[in-house]
Order: C-alpha cells, then sequence, then structure tokens
C-alpha cells in the first residue's frame, strides 16, 4: 500500500503538518523511532505517579491558529497561564516578578526606581519588534536570489512590513536585531539583578552568551508568542508539555491519519531523484509519494539520505549547519514543595520561573566554560514547578520540578582537539552542580529529591533525535534564519531530492513548541500537490 | 545630579498582597466609601465613587468636595541649573514662573510628540515641584544628565487633597486657612498641627478650588480638620467618576484618555504633537532649546500637524463616548476620546481627535450606538464644533473668591 | 535679517586622516578652510610620538589597511611625499609548530586551494560592498536618497552571480570562527583570518557579526590594491606629513597646537569655535571628526540637543579592546626565523583568539592576549637598534583592578607571550611602553580608547553610525557636521573625511 505522506519523527511538527495533510484528504502515516509520540513535547512518566515535561517545559509560541485549525482544545488540549518568578541573589535577596503591573513596578523598585519604569519603556519596544516578525512567522521564507512571482511577492510582502514603520524605528529594529542582550539592557537598565533576569530568554537554548551580538534577537523568539493574546507570556500544557501532541495525535487519528511508534527509520528511499518511502531498521518498507520529514536536517540528510543521491553543494551547506548544542536538563521528582530561604511566605515566585544567576557576568563565564568544552560550573538554570500550578502531574503535596541548565556542550572537553564524547560520570558532575546549586538557595532541597533524571546533550541526541543535543534543531543566528534556515535556496521546506521534504525545527520560523514550521511546511505540500488547505486559516492579523 | 535609588520601595517584601498602593487618606476614604467602589491610579487604590455619581458631581458645582489625588506623581527638582533643566525639559519658559507660581506645562520627546501634561510648583528660586499622571524617572534622569540639579520623586513623600466647588474658599477660611488674597494658579503656606500645608489654587474641575499638599502623617488630621469645617457647606469626598464628569466640563484634557503618551504607544502613528492634542500655544519658542524645539518647528512652518483635538457638541442627550466621526457620514474622520452629557451646561458635549484637514469639524457626523434594554440603536448626528473650556464660570478666577 | 560675516566658510577641528581629508576637499572645492589641530603636529592617529630612543618613532597606528582611492587621488600623496615600503607585506603567524607565510590569497601547506578560494570569495564580497563606503549611509525612507547609487550598488551586489549572493546573504552576518573551522584546517590560517576579523574590535571571533568586519577590512585598497597591507617610507607620520601638505597646497590653513574648547553657538546656529587660549574663530559651518561624543557632549554641548539624542549618544558603545605595545632592542629579534619585514600574528589558533577576549568581557586582562606585530625598522634594513610595534588583544578599556595595576599585569603577560614566540627577546628590550584603552583615550582622544570613536559593529554601523539620528555627517544644530572614523565608514582610509565633505558640499548646494 502507498501512502500520500509518509512522515518521519511524531514530534509536535511532525503532526501539524500530518494533520493538515490528511484533513485535505491525503492518506497519512507517522513513523516514530521511540515507543511513544511527542518528541521533544512529551509528559513521560519516569517514577510512578509523577509526569515529567521532560524536554520542553512551557508554552507561548504554539501557534493559536493551528490549536484551532486542528481542533486541539476539543482533544483535550489545555494551556495554563502561570505567574511570576524569581531571580534569587548571592547573599540571600531575590528579584520576583508579578503578573500585576503594579506589584511588579514595586518589586523592581526595590532594585531601582529608575529600572522599575525604564521596565514600561523597554516592554513597549520588544512589544514593537514581536509585532513585527509575527506575521513572518506563518509564511514560507521567499528566496532572495530568485526572481520567482512568490519569491518577489514575499520579499514585497517584508518590505511592506517595513515601510510601515518610521525610520528612527526601522533603525532601532535593526540594531536590536544585530545587538547582544547585553548591550540592549545596558541602554534601559542599570540594575545587574534585572539586567540578568531580562538576559535570560536571550540565551535559552542558544549557543550563545548574553554579550554575543545577536543574542536579542533570540530574546525575541522567546517573546513573540503569547497565551490568549498577552504577547510575551508563557504557560504550561496541562498533563505536562505531551498533552499537545498528545492532543495532536489524536486530531490527526480523528482525521483518519496513522501513527507507528517503535519504528525506526534506517534510510529514506530515492528512486530516479524523487523519494518513494523508506525503510525501517527492521528491514519493513513503506511506500509513500512523499517523505516528510522531522528530523534535523543534519540527521535527515546526512543518516537517513545516501549521500550520492545529494548534490554535493547541499551536502557542503547541510554540514555547515550548526546544531551546537548547549543546554541540559534535570527533571526531579520531589516529596515536597521546596522552599527557598529568600522568598516570604506565600509569594507565587514560586509558581513561575526561578533562576540563581543574578548578572550577566555570570550568564557570560557560564558560556565561557561551554566554549572550553566544559559544563558550567556555576550554571544558569531556569528552574519551574509545573505542579504548583497543574495537579495532575503528580500526587498531591508532591512535586515535579523541571531545571533547565545551560550551558553543556555537545562534546567534553579541549576544543583545539576536538573534544570527547560525555561519560555518565560527566553526566553526573553536571547534575551534581545544578542539584548543589539548588541547595544552597533551598536548604533541605536535596532530602525531598525522590528521582532525578539528568539529561545532557548526549541524552537529548540519543532519546529524541536532536543532532548534537540542540533544542531548537539548528542556532538561531542569522545565517541560519529566514531564507537562510536551514541552508540557502531550500528555506521553503523543499530538498533537492523530490519528494522528500523538511518540516521540523530546522526550518523558518526554527524551534520552539511552535508547530509553524509543521504548518508552514503542509502548506507548500498541498499548494505543490494542488490540494486545497480548506482547514488552514489564514495567519491572524496583527491589530 | 542624583536620584534617591530605593524610593518606591516598600519595608516589607510582601507587597504582593497588596498590588494596589494604599494613599495616606485610605482610612478615611475606605469609611465613606458606602460603595466599596475603588480603581487603580497609577498603582493606588482610587476611590470611583463613594455612593452617588451624580450627587458628588452637583456638590462639586454646587457646595464644595474632597478628592484624593495623592496618586499624582511628583517629582522634586531643586539645585542651581533647576531652571534650565525645567526649560529643557518642558514646552513653557519656567525662567518667567515667579516664586509661588505653579504653571500648567507638558513635554514631548525628540520628535516632538507629548510625553505628558502637568504642573510646575516654583517653590523657590532653585525649587519646584513637578506633578503629573505618569511616571518619568528614566526620562527626567536621562535630561538631567550635565545639569547640577537634584531629582527626587517625592510621590510618596506628599499627601494630596483637591478641594474643589463654590464653596471651596469659604470652607478654607472655615478651617482657619488665609486665602483670601490667593490668585489663580498662586500657591500659599499655612501652619496645620504640627507642621504645614501648602494650598494651590489650582484643581481639574474648572471651578473654585484649591489643592493642599501635606507630610503624610498630618494627612488623617487635615482630612478630619477640613470635614469639621466643611460640615455646614456640605462638604463632602467625591470619587473619580464625579470628577472626571467636571473636567470634561472645564474641557481638560487626560493623559491615557484623550492622548496616549509617546513613550507607551506601541503603534507609531498613536503619538500626538502638542498641535495636535492643542496645547502647542504653551510653547516658548524663544526660551532656547529644548527637547523636541527642532522637530516642533519644522512641524509648525511645514503645517505638517496630522491631527486637531476639539470640542464638539452633539445633539440630543446620548453622550458619545467611544463613538467614531465620520466626514460626510462615510469617510472615518476621528473618533471620540471623551463625551458626556453635561448636566451643567445642558448640553452634550464631547472632546474628540480629528484628522487635521477636518479640523474646521465641517460636515463631520458621529455614529453612537445607544444600549437601550439589551440593544444597540445606532444613531448617526451632525456634530458642531465647540471651544473649550465648555464650562467656565466666573468665579473660579474670582480674587478674593466668593463666598458661595 | 543680516547674518554675521565670515572670513572662512569653514572650520575642520581635528587633523588626523578623516579631517585632513575632509579639509582638504573643501579647500579644492574653493572652500576658506581652517583646520584646527590640538597637537603640535597633524595625524591623529598616524602621527608620531616621542621617541622610545634615538630614531626609533612609533605611532599608535603601525599598518596601513585602506587609503580611499578618491582621496587618495584627489591628495594626489605620491607628489607630496609618499612613497611606499611596501604595499604587499605578507603575514607570517608564528604558530605551535612552526610559521605559515600568507601573501593575500597565497600561501603554503594542505589548505593552499581552500584558503585561495575562501580570500578570493571574500575579497569579491569585500567589493560587492565597498561602494557603500563612498557615499553617506542610505536613508531608511523616501526622501534624501541617490535611488540610482542605491540600485547600482544593489545590483553590483547581485552581479556575484546566484551562488555567490545567496552565500553573502548567509555569512554576512556570521561569525568568523565557524567560517574559519568551516573552510580551513590549518590552525595557524584559522587564527588569521579570527584576528584579523576582530582586530581592533570589542569581540572575539566567536561573536556573530565579526566577518563582516573582515570584509570591511578587505574593501579598502591602497594604490589600487586590493586587501593590501602598506607601511609608508618614514612610517606612518609619514602619511600624516603627505597628507597635510596635500592639504596646505590645496590652500587649507592649519592651526597646530590649538585645542578647541568650545563650538559656539547662537540663535540655534553655529558661529564658530573658541579655543582653549581665549581666541575665536567664527565660521558659519563647523565639521568636528575628533569623535561624536567629544563633539556633541562636550564641546557643543548638550543643552543644545534633544534628550533621546544625547542619551543614545551617551550609551553608544566605545570600548577600545586593544593595547598598544612599543619596545626598543638593542637588536634584531628572531621568532623561530619568521621574515620580520612581514607582519607577525601571534595567534596559534582561533580559540586562542577567542579565550584572549574572555577576561576583557569581565574588565580583566587575558593571560595569553594574541598580538600583531610590525617592526618598521627592519623594512628599512637598519642594523641598529629596532623597534617593536604591536597591537595587542584584548585589553580592558575600564579594569576592574584600577588602570595601573592592568597595565603593569598587561605588559607583563604580553611580554611573556614575546619570549615565547621568540625565545631570547626579553634580553633585547632596553625599553617598554603599553598603552591601553584608556591611555590612548587620554591621549588620542578616542572615547573608550577606541580606534573608531565608538565600536565599529553592525548595530553602530551605516545608517545607525555613530546613532540613527546623527548617521549623515549632519546634526540637528545648523551648521555642526561630524565626520572621523565615529561616523560612516570608519576607520582612518580618509572615506569618512570625504564623505562628511561632499556631504556639506551638496547642502550648500
Amino acid at each position: 500500500m502507498t501512502y500520500d505522506a509518509l512522515i518521519l519523527g511524531a514530534g509536535h511538527n511532525g503532526l501539524v503538518t500530518a494533520c493538515y495533510l490528511a484533513r485535505a484528504g491525503m492518506k497519512v502515516l507517522v513513523i516514530e523511532k521511540n515507543d511513544w509520540v511527542g518528541g521533544a513535547a512529551v509528559s513521560r512518566e519516569l517514577t510512578p505517579g509523577f509526569t515529567y515535561s521532560n524536554c520542553s517545559y512551557v508554552a507561548s509560541l504554539f501557534r493559536p491558529e493551528i490549536m484551532r485549525d486542528l481542533e486541539l482544545p476539543r482533544h483535550g488540549l489545555q494551556i495554563l497561564p502561570y505567574e511570576g518568578g524569581a531571580v534569587f541573589q548571592e547573599g540571600g535577596g531575590y528579584l520576583g516578578m508579578y503578573r500585576d503591573h503594579d506589584a511588579n513596578r514595586r518589586e523592581f523598585a526595590r532594585h531601582s526606581a529608575r529600572d522599575a519604569e525604564a521596565y514600561d519603556v523597554y516592554s513597549r519596544d520588544v512589544l514593537r519588534y514581536c509585532r513585527f516578525i509575527r506575521p513572518m512567522l506563518l509564511r514560507t521564507p521567499p528566496d532572495p536570489a530568485r526572481f520567482r512571482p512568490r519569491d518577489i511577492g514575499e520579499l514585497l510582502f517584508i518590505g511592506k512590513q517595513v515601510s510601515g514603520l518610521s525610520e528612527r524605528q526601522i533603525a532601532d529594529m535593526v540594531r536590536f536585531w544585530t545587538m547582544s542582550i547585553s548591550d540592549y539592557l545596558d541602554h534601559y537598565f542599570e540594575s545587574p539583578v534585572i539586567k540578568a533576569y531580562l538576559a535570560v530568554s536571550a540565551i535559552i537554548g542558544t549557543a550563545l552568551g548574553p554579550m554575543s551580538p545577536g543574542s536579542a534577537y533570540v530574546l525575541l523568539h522567546h517573546y513573540m508568542g503569547d497565551v490568549d493574546g498577552n504577547i510575551g507570556a508563557w504557560g504550561f500544557a496541562r498533563g505536562g508539555m505531551g498533552s499537545i501532541t498528545k492532543a495532536l495525535s489524536s486530531s490527526l487519528q480523528a482525521s483518519g491519519g496513522e501513527i507507528r511508534t517503535g519504528a525506526p527509520v534506517a534510510r529514506v528511499l530515492v528512486k530516479n531523484g524523487r523519494s518513494i518511502g523508506v525503510v525501517l531498521e527492521n528491514g519493513d518498507e513503506i511506500r509513500a509519494k512523499r517523505v516528510i520529514s522531522n528530523m534535523d536536517v543534519k540527521r535527515t540528510m546526512l543518516k537517513h539520505v545516501e549521500e550520492r543521491e545529494l548534490p554535493g553543494d547541499y551536502v557542503a551547506s547541510v554540514k555547515k549547519f550548526k546544531t551546537r548544542g548547549s543546554s541540559g536538563k534535570l527533571n526531579i521528582a520531589l516529596d515536597a514543595a521546596p522552599k527557598f530561604a529568600a522568598l516570604p511566605e506565600g509569594s507565587p515566585a514560586i509558581k513561575g520561573d526561578l533562576h540563581f544567576t543574578d548578572s550577566i557576568e555570570k550568564m557570560e563565564r557560564a558560556y565561557d566554560d561551554w566554549k572550553a568544552g566544559h559544563f558550567s560550573r556555576d550554571p544558569f538554570q531556569d528552574v519551574m514547578i509545573p505542579t504548583m500550578i497543574d495537579p495532575t502531574m503528580t500526587p498531591p503535596g508532591k512535586h515535579f520540578m523541571s531545571c533547565f541548565v545551560q550551558y553543556a556542550p555537545p562534546k567534553i572537553g579541549d576544543l583545539a582537539e576536538g573534544g570527547r564524547d560525555w561519560t555518565d560520570a560527566d553526566r553526573d558532575a553536571f547534575g551534581e552542580a545544578c542539584l548543589n546549586q539548588i541547595e544552597r538557595y533551598a536548604p533541605g532541597f536535596r532530602n525531598l529529591i525522590r528521582h532525578v533524571e539528568i539529561r545532557t546533550p548526549r541524552e537529548l541526541e540519543a532519546e529524541v533525535g536532536l543532532t548534537e543535543g540542540n533544542i531548537f534543531q539548528g542556532e538561531l543566528t542569522f545565517d541560519q534564519l529566514l531564507f537562510n534556515r536551514p541552508v540557502p535556496r531550500y528555506a521553503n521546506y523543499r530538498t533537492p531530492v523530490r519528494d522528500l521534504w523538511i518540516c521540523g525545527s530546522s526550518t523558518h520560523p526554527g524551534g520552539g513548541v511552535m508547530g509553524a514550521p509543521g504548518r508552514n511546511a503542509a502548506s507548500e505540500i498541498l499548494r505543490d500537490a494542488k490540494l486545497s488547505p480548506k482547514d488552514m486559516s489564514d495567519a491572524w492579523p496583527v491589530l | 545630579m542624583s536620584a534617591a535609588p530605593h524610593l518606591n520601595a516598600p519595608p516589607a517584601l510582601t507587597h504582593f498582597t497588596t498590588p494596589l498602593a494604599q494613599t495616606p487618606f485610605h482610612p478615611r476614604t475606605e469609611a465613606a466609601n458606602r460603595l466599596q467602589g475603588w480603581a487603580p491610579w497609577a498603582g493606588y487604590m482610587t476611590a470611583t465613587c463613594f455612593g452617588d455619581s451624580t450627587m458628588e458631581h452637583t456638590a462639586i458645582r454646587n457646595a464644595a468636595t474632597l478628592y484624593d489625588i495623592s496618586p499624582m506623581v511628583k517629582y522634586r527638582i531643586t539645585g542651581p541649573d533647576a531652571v534650565a533643566y525645567l526649560n529643557r525639559l518642558t514646552l513653557r519658559d519656567v525662567g518667567r514662573l515667579a516664586v509661588g507660581q505653579v504653571h500648567y506645562t507638558a513635554w514631548c520627546d525628540d520628535q516632538g510628540k507629548v510625553m505628558d501634561d502637568g504642573t510646575v510648583f516654583r517653590l523657590g528660586p532653585d525649587d519646584f515641584r513637578l506633578c503629573c499622571q505618569e511616571r518619568h524617572l528614566p526620562w527626567l534622569l536621562d535630561s538631567a544628565w550635565g545639569l547640577d540639579i537634584r531629582l527626587r520623586d517625592e510621590t510618596e513623600d506628599l499627601a494630596a487633597l483637591a478641594l474643589q466647588g463654590p464653596v471651596s474658599a469659604t470652607v478654607l477660611a472655615q478651617a482657619g486657612f488665609d486665602i483670601q488674597a490667593l490668585k489663580p494658579f498662586r500657591m500659599t503656606t499655612c501652619p496645620f498641627d504640627t507642621g504645614e500645608v501648602m494650598i494651590s489654587r489650582t484643581g481639574f474641575t474648572g471651578d473654585l478650588g484649591y489643592e493642599l499638599w501635606i507630610s503624610p502623617d498630618l494627612a488623617l488630621p487635615l482630612w478630619d480638620h477640613l470635614m469639621q469645617a466643611g460640615a455646614l457647606y456640605g462638604l463632602m469626598p467625591v470619587g473619580s467618576e464625579a470628577v472626571m464628569l467636571a473636567r470634561l466640563e472645564a474641557g481638560f484634557i487626560t493623559t491615557g484618555m484623550d492622548f496616549v503618551p509617546v513613550q507607551h504607544a506601541v503603534r507609531e502613528d498613536r503619538a500626538r504633537s502638542p498641535f495636535e492634542i492643542g496645547l502647542d500655544w504653551m510653547i516658548a519658542w524663544d526660551k532656547g532649546h529644548f527637547t523636541g524645539r527642532r522637530a516642533l518647528m519644522a512641524e509648525r512652518d511645514g503645517k505638517s500637524s496630522q491631527w486637531a483635538l476639539v470640542g464638539l457638541d452633539i445633539p440630543g442627550n446620548v453622550s458619545a463616548e467611544g463613538a467614531i466621526l465620520y466626514f460626510d457620514k462615510r469617510r472615518e474622520a476621528g473618533f471620540i476620546t471623551a463625551a458626556c452629557w453635561s448636566p451643567t451646561l445642558k448640553r452634550n458635549i464631547a472632546i474628540a481627535q480629528v484628522e487635521a484637514r477636518y479640523d474646521s469639524c465641517d460636515h463631520l457626523w458621529v455614529e453612537i450606538y445607544a444600549l437601550r434594554e439589551l440593544q444597540y440603536q445606532k444613531l448617526m448626528l451632525p456634530v458642531t464644533k465647540t471651544a473649550r473650556p465648555f464650562f467656565a464660570p466666573e468665579r473660579r478666577r474670582a480674587t478674593p473668591p466668593g463666598r458661595f | 535679517m543680516p547674518g554675521p560675516s565670515f572670513d572662512r566658510d569653514v572650520i575642520v577641528i581635528g587633523a588626523g586622516p578623516n579631517g585632513l581629508a575632509c579639509a582638504h576637499r573643501l579647500a579644492s572645492k574653493g572652500r576658506k578652510v581652517t583646520l584646527i589641530e590640538a597637537e603640535a603636529t597633524p595625524g591623529g592617529g598616524i602621527r608620531a610620538l616621542p621617541d622610545l630612543a634615538p630614531g626609533l618613532t612609533p605611532s599608535l597606528a603601525h599598518l596601513v589597511w585602506q587609503i580611499d582611492p578618491r582621496v587618495e587621488a584627489a591628495m594626489d600623496l605620491s607628489r607630496h611625499g609618499l612613497t611606499w615600503e611596501a604595499t604587499d607585506i605578507p603575514t607570517t603567524v608564528i604558530g605551535r609548530d612552526g610559521n605559515l607565510v600568507i601573501r593575500g590569497p597565497l600561501t603554503e601547506g594542505p589548505d593552499a586551494a581552500a584558503w585561495k578560494a575562501l580570500y578570493q570569495r571574500l575579497l569579491s564580497f569585500a567589493a560587492a560592498l565597498e561602494p557603500f563606503r563612498r557615499m553617506a549611509p542610505p536613508r531608511l525612507q523616501a526622501g534624501g536618497n541617490s535611488w540610482a547609487r542605491l540600485a547600482k550598488n544593489l545590483i553590483g551586489i547581485r552581479a556575484l552571480g546566484t551562488k555567490d549572493f545567496r552565500e553573502l546573504l548567509r555569512v554576512i552576518l556570521i561569525n568568523a570562527h565557524d567560517v574559519a573551522q568551516d573552510e580551513l584546517t590549518d590552525p595557524r590560517l584559522r587564527a588569521a583570518l579570527c584576528f584579523d576579523a576582530v582586530l581592533g574590535a570589542w569581540a572575539g571571533p566567536r561573536s556573530p557579526n565579526t566577518l563582516i568586519l573582515l570584509l570591511d577590512r578587505l574593501a579598502g585598497e591602497i594604490a589600487g590594491r586590493k586587501g593590501a597591507l602598506g607601511l609608508p617610507k618614514g612610517g606612518m607620520p609619514a602619511l600624516a606629513q603627505a597628507m597635510t601638505n596635500a592639504a596646505t597646497a590645496a590652500g587649507v590653513s592649519l592651526r597646530s597646537n590649538s585645542r578647541v574648547s568650545r563650538i559656539s553657538i547662537a540663535d540655534d546656529r553655529i558661529t564658530g569655535v573658541i579655543l582653549h587660549s581665549g581666541e575665536t574663530l567664527v565660521a558659519p559651518v563647523v565639521i568636528s571628526a575628533i569623535g561624536p561624543k567629544a563633539t556633541i557632549l562636550s564641546l557643543a554641548g548638550t543643552e543644545h540637543f534633544d534628550t533621546g539624542l544625547v542619551t543614545a549618544l551617551r550609551h553608544q558603545k566605545s570600548r577600545g579592546g586593544t593595547a598598544k605595545l612599543h619596545l626598543a632592542l638593542s637588536a634584531r629579534p628572531d621568532f623561530r626565523g619568521a621574515d620580520l619585514r612581514s607582519r607577525l600574528l601571534l595567534a596559534a589558533d582561533e580559540h586562542e583568539v577567542e579565550t584572549a577576549f574572555n577576561p576583557v568581557k569581565y574588565g580583566e586582562v587575558p593571560d595569553r592576549p594574541v598580538m600583531e606585530i610590525v617592526i618598521p625598522t627592519a623594512f628599512s634594513g637598519g642594523t641598529g637598534p629596532h623597534l617593536l610595534s604591536a597591537n595587542v588583544q584584548f585589553a580592558p578599556h575600564a579594569p576592574k583592578a584600577g588602570e595601573d595595576a592592568a597595565r603593569e599585569a598587561m605588559l607583563k603577560a604580553c611580554l611573556a607571550r614575546l619570549e615565547e614566540a621568540a625565545p631570547g627577546i626579553s634580553a633585547l628590550i632596553t625599553r617598554a611602553g603599553i598603552l591601553m584603552p584608556y591611555d590612548i583615550e587620554r591621549q588620542f582622544g578616542m572615547a573608550g580608547g577606541n580606534w573608531h570613536h565608538g565600536e565599529l559593529a553592525v548595530e553602530q554601523m551605516l545608517f545607525n553610525r555613530p546613532i540613527a539620528p546623527l548617521s549623515r555627517y549632519a546634526t540637528p544644530l545648523k551648521g555642526l557636521w561630524l565626520t572621523g572614523a565615529g561616523t560612516h565608514p570608519g576607520g582612518m582610509s580618509g572615506a569618512a573625511g570625504r564623505n562628511a565633505a561632499d556631504a556639506v558640499l551638496e547642502a550648500k548646494a
């Protein structure tokens, strides 16, 4: 039997593509190497009674157009906005964050009266950049080197977005996109802890430090999403991040699509320059009119397609695509809520993101360790306890703690020598550095631990399939964004092999649990197949 | 130049339990607030209505009223360059402001777009207070760079009450404060209790009225003292609903309601220049450079203003709040920023922003959706441009003030 | 109202290469120009510094990467005494396991072909971008643009061909380190690429937006030679002298030893300048080449400018990351046999360049700095004592440990690094001096000790150089103009001076 579309990998983008294709009438099969679906958006019970969001852990970027088109709420998806957060300072202080504007201003003013007010102007400016970029998310990037009407049309669309701004704002925006977040924040703020808090989004998932130019864009990448229209807000998926892919799977099956788990692909079959299906590791062949890979471009093209089927230039470009991992993750089952010494009783800060890095310098030094092939000795952690809000993930009174950690290099050791693979001992030492850091701010925390899962780039690559453990399936620098993502000329979700497509975060607009790459790929596939994307609503206008 | 860094810092770290701060008068306003109607104002709880907005508005025009204006943002500017500083910052010439005098002013960013309006009090040769709606600390500090001044946010150090209404002078006299000779936009200081109260003849109602400024620890005694003195004259506390009605009758504009302060405008086209909101009269062109001057000169000389702020008279008695204005009933020409049926004037009035070419308001119509028993009825009515203030009684200027 | 009468048309402040080029251009267009220089000799960053030892005259800049061809042609520098010791100076990278000589696109070893291809590609990218250096930064919206010119520049870029055009769009904001690793295997070539990309910048080679700095460097030419490296006969001060000769010959009146204390302003327009001596010079136009921050924040005075502009300029980044080392040597040093008539790079690989930047981010001194060494005395074939001149990367502009301690630590680190590369050199040193970025700021007036009077970084380039409202040489204050390295396109090629002069001429016309 021949499928219309075979999707490799049941991550959120692969499932989004599959859903749209199935709704357009295609016979769709999704195959997944793991015994479960979800890719990096999963809920896993690794210790009895405790559900972990053991990869991605918060939601904001997932496009609301997709949730609506695919009826995800009907298939069980609930996004819960979360509140608060804190940066703990050396010496026992902290900076809290509150959803209430005035409480937040008063809190910032404890650290700097000026910064508390500068924050409003800063937020306004970042919101302006978000409003500019949001309309680009659900569009295929143009190829500026071609003169096809569609490419010219898309270029004009971008041109129109730009020309709607004043000269001053364009200049500002170019500055913002090319700057380091550290330099950018210096224009607004004076308090080191406030700057450290605001720089967080600029480094999450990236192989840049807060002082690297281009990191301000990464901040935008984390701010351009929304929860119910609140741009920049983040939330939890009720039941863990796996609820997103679970709802997608359910939506897919409701429209007739199939999913096969435990089916690792060995090779994409290519005949006469066209992809005709895949061979699984167990030798089974699956035939399809088109194959769509949700794996990153490196894994897809360098591991599963024979090099002779690809032009040399293309292979060279794919090899240059940077997927250096920079993050690790600790997933912890706790017998009780940890008590952070600095937080007053009843503070809502514990319901949000918790950090222990109180200056940009410390963040940057953590990055220096990574550059030298070492995990950060004093790591940056983004700690969340989703069970403070979501009652479904653990038994009552128990908690799940998610610790996202930077930096963790893809290889350990001397870079001039090329480095070596992580060992279990390295992984455990990395875990210790993280746990000890938390213990310093929450004495007694370690005694509450029932189970810990430590994940370095090695584990992320092995389980989720992310090359070098890069959570964005490719770094978010300008040389790998927009029409350069994943490689120039092939930013339109196509590959040099006919009927072989890419739909994961390696493609525009990049990583995060966004679904946009998957939807954009589906749109291109349907256009090629001359099928009507009738269930694909237009991107919502920005008012 | 320096700023007190932790001024707004509450003593305890539990402010998340009280997201809105309370003013020094809160114990009294809370006790008097029969409806417990509160709204946020600049991070403070402020009473919207104590029991009956109509009666509160009537008291503003008939008797005397107290309105807690402590949330007003207040900056103190002192030092040898204070005049140069305020002249660089604001549109008017502070050099022409006498000690003991107050003026209404506004300030702009580099592009000549309005950031806020407010009042400047000259407390001494080198000593000023700036009162406004919005917080501006970063901009004020940036503007002070290179100048020898000291800037302090004294919002929390000063309680303030507006005592407004035709009988307000009588109430003050009854309370033992000598303000008979006090002219509009002047201030004086009177001893009170263990300290003193500063009284300025200023206000936001367009009526006879005063504003009283006092240390927070004397706030409650002052409230009690005034309430006692005014007991025979119908003195009552009023909420923001009544005051907003009065300010509209007086034709005053409010930051954030009639125009968006440029520093908060996400959409660039929402910013307005002084020309575009009718504040160009205050620009002191000949005082030397000030921020925005070159942009404003270009706008003046190039006649490039995009908008005009107008007062409107609308037939009938249905408030035009939130309505859109059309030229010839078809083309969108502007929108209403504030509107009400004026109980004082017995007219249906509004403030609107219209595109500059419709400044005359000829052939402009307003589309009003009147909600009547769950159903909107659409009205398309012609409007007439009207001078502001809509209401300007003689008594507001009379010195000495009349008894009633 | 009749305006004041002026006996000169223009005052140019600062006789560095851009000030000289600017003054020359205006004078040759018939303007009466007075060029004011605070120091005794003109030249700014290329002027002669006090002798380190008899006959050893150092200067801050020690090599010429580029002279704007328009400036070179118009000033006819060879007629005014400029001759070149060399314009094709090779680079010798002192590596861990031996030296590597690079002559433009040519080098040895397994990477020879890859280097040639890469170098030529970069050179073609640089050439495609170069026309932007010869014009005022484009405006972003209608009005004031030379659209024909802009279109021509863009067509020129597209004319690279589809493949190279795509590649240029990919690498335009990439970091130098990734390109080095992607294209090259020899650590010494990688080091050279990375070093040259970040020379004079406050960035390590892993920082995005660094390859474009190399393109900018390669965009220049000397005497028609692209990507050249030149040393004038008689050293850098000889270039200053030739430019000065050309300017005075064109009628520029040069006032040395004259420091401007204030730009005088009346009625919202320029009337001239007041010197430290108290003397007033009047002119309707003043062009300042001494740096945007110094000009606006000090000489003109912030009271004449809007708060937003002043704040943006105050926050403009101007961190110097390069120290200047001068050694008097009693004899020729031996860098493991390297030809001393080359530029010596002490950087073993790309990591070393990056690692040397790390501590500078925190205001600390690196243990192992990387450096570019020129021994001018070796070119002139002198047999006596030698002058070693080195640009040392990276050095903190505001050291946490204090200025003197940092200077001492930096010198120590430099000498240790030199001894390692040239064993025995320590014994030859008769005098040593190091200029930290803060020393450079003090002696040359460059904000933060940054060579460009404001970092030359993508976010401060083109229409954002130095800041958006000042990016087309004019200021909001009538009659006051900016030029110098702080304005587009930066550097000391004279391009900024020429562009600013053209902008003034255009405005007058």
